[in-house]
C-alpha cells in the first residue's frame, strides 16, 4: 500500500478519499451523459478475459478426460448447474448460462478489490490519467445496469412461460385470489400495487446489495491505506500506524475474499430464484 | 454517486456477455460434461454386465465340471463292469471249452483202447487158435471152429 501519491497535488484526508473516490468521467457535467470510463473499460476488460478462457475451454471441452484447467471450469460449471437445477424446475436454455456468466462477472469485477487501492491510481497518474476507480462493481451505475438485465429477463421468462394474457393477468390477479366479479375488481388495485412494488424492489435490492458490500469494502481499504498518508520515515509513529496498516490490510483482504464472493453468489441465486419465480404460475 | 448513461452501457455489455456465453460457450461444455456422463454410466453398466456375465461363465464353468466327473465315474463304472464280464465271459468261455477238450480226450480214450482191446482180442484170438493148433498139432480150421473162436475171443475182450 502506498502513501498515496494523490498527496502532493493536494491536502489532507479528506481530499485522498475523495480523489480515491471519483470516477474517470467522460463528458463530465453533463448529468445524464457523463460515462464513468473507468469502470467501464475495467468491466469490459474483465468481460473479455472471462469470455476469452470460458470460451476456448468450453469450445476444446472433451468429453473425455479433462485436462486440469477443463476440469476446473466444468467444477464451476457444475456448481451453477446443480444450483439452477434445484431451484428451477421448468427447460430454461438461459438460465444456467446467465447464472454463471454473474457469478464470474461479478466475482472477477469484485476481485479487483483485491489489487491494493492505491496502485493502479499511482500508475494511471504517472500516464496522466487523473481518477481511476478499478472496481466495476462499486459503481451503482454498474450494478444497477446489472440488474435491469434481470429486471427485463424476469419479464421475458415470466411473458414466455406464462402467454402474454397470463402473465398481465397476475398483475391484478395475484397475490390476492379473489372470486366473483366484485372481489375481483376490489382486490384489483392492492394487487397491482404489490406487485409493482415487488418488481421495484428486486432490481433495487440486487444492485444496492452489491454496490453497497464493495463500496464499503473499497471504502475501508481506501481508509487503511490514509493511516499512513503524508509520514514520514523520520517519525516514529510511521512505524505504528504502519504495523497497524500492515495488520488491517491483510485482515480485510483475507475477510474480503469472502465478501467478494458471497456477493457474487448472493446475486447469481437471487436471479436464479427471481427467473424460477417468473416461470412458474402463481 | 450520479447516475448516468454509464448504466445502460454497463447493462449492455452484460447482456452481451451473457448473451455470448449462452450462445458460444456453455452448450458446449454442459455437452462434453453430459457426453462424459453418460460414457461413464455406459461404462459402469458395461461393467456390471461384465461381472454378471462372468458370475454366469463361472456358474456354468462349475455345472460343466460336474457332469464331466459325473461322467467320468459313469465311465469308470462302466469299464469296471464291463471288465468283470470279460473276465466272467472269459472264464466260462474257458471252462466250457475246458469240459469240451477233456471230453475229446475222454472220447479218444475210450476210442484208443477199445481200438487196443480189438487189436489185442484179436491178436489173442490169433495167438489162441495158433496155440491151439500146436497143441492139436493140427490146422484148425478157423470156419469150422469160428464159434468157438468168437466165444473165446469175447471171452478174453471181456476179462
Amino acid at each position: 500500500m502506498g502513501m498515496a501519491a494523490a498527496e502532493a497535488e493536494s491536502g489532507g484526508m479528506t481530499e485522498y478519499i475523495k480523489h480515491h473516490l471519483t470516477h474517470l468521467t467522460v463528458n463530465e457535467g453533463q448529468g445524464f451523459w457523463a460515462v464513468h470510463i473507468d469502470s467501464v473499460v475495467f468491466k469490459l476488460s474483465i468481460a473479455a478475459l472471462f469470455l476469452v478462457v470460458f470460451i476456448t475451454v468450453s469450445r476444446r471441452a472433451t468429453s473425455g478426460v479433462p485436462g486440469k484447467f477443463q476440469a476446473f471450469v466444468e467444477m464451476v460449471v457444475e456448481f451453477v448447474d446443480g444450483l439452477v437445477k434445484e431451484t428451477f424446475h421448468g427447460k430454461s436454455r438461459l438460465i444456467a448460462p446467465l447464472a454463471i456468466t454473474i457469478f464470474c462477472m461479478v466475482f472477477l469485477e469484485n476481485f479487483l478489490d483485491m489489487i491494493p487501492v492505491d496502485l493502479l491510481p499511482l500508475l494511471g497518474q504517472k500516464l496522466g490519467v487523473a481518477h481511476l476507480r478499478i472496481v466495476p462493481t462499486a459503481d451503482l451505475n454498474t450494478t444497477i445496469g446489472m440488474a435491469l438485465c434481470v429486471f427485463l429477463l424476469i419479464q421475458y421468462v415470466g411473458i414466455k412461460h406464462k402467454g402474454i394474457v397470463t402473465f398481465f393477468g397476475e398483475f391484478v390477479s395475484a397475490p390476492f385470489h379473489a372470486h366473483g366479479p366484485v372481489g375481483k375488481i376490489l382486490t384489483a388495485a392492492p394487487n397491482l400495487l404489490l406487485r409493482l412494488i415487488e418488481e421495484a424492489v428486486r432490481p433495487l435490492s440486487l444492485s444496492l446489495r452489491l454496490f453497497g458490500n464493495m463500496y464499503a469494502g473499497e471504502l475501508i481499504f481506501i481508509l487503511i491505506a490514509a493511516l499512513t498518508l503524508g509520514s514520514s520515515l523520520a517519525h516514529v509513529s510511521t512505524y505504528l500506524f504502519g504495523t497497524a496498516q500492515f495488520i488491517a490490510g491483510f485482515v480485510w483482504t483475507a475477510f474480503h475474499i469472502l465478501v467478494i464472493t458471497l456477493q457474487a453468489f448472493i446475486f447469481m441465486m437471487l436471479t436464479i430464484v427471481y427467473l424460477s419465480m417468473a416461470a412458474e404460475h402463481h | 454517486m450520479d447516475l448516468t448513461v454509464t448504466i445502460v452501457i454497463q447493462g449492455l455489455a452484460f447482456f452481451a456477455v451473457a448473451w455470448l456465453v449462452m450462445r458460444f460457450g456453455w452448450p458446449h461444455i454442459i455437452g462434453a460434461i453430459e457426453e462424459r456422463q453418460k460414457k461413464i454410466a455406459e461404462g459402469l453398466a458395461a461393467a456390471n454386465k461384465g461381472q454378471k456375465d462372468l458370475d454366469e461363465a463361472k456358474v456354468r464353468a462349475q455345472d460343466i465340471i460336474k457332469e464331466a466327473r459325473d461322467k467320468a465315474v459313469q465311465i469308470v463304472d462302466q469299464a469296471g463292469k464291463r471288465s468283470n464280464e470279460i473276465v466272467e465271459d472269459a472264464k466260462s468261455t474257458a471252462s466250457t471249452e475246458g469240459q469240451r477238450l477233456l471230453g475229446q480226450a475222454r472220447e479218444s480214450i475210450v476210442l484208443e483202447s477199445t481200438r487196443a482191446r480189438e487189436g489185442l482180442r484179436q491178436e489173442v484170438g490169433a495167438l489162441a487158435v495158433s496155440g491151439a493148433a500146436r497143441l492139436l498139432g493140427r490146422e484148425i480150421d478157423a470156419k469150422t471152429h469160428a464159434d468157438l473162436l468168437d466165444k473165446l475171443a469175447a471171452e478174453i475182450a471181456r476179462g
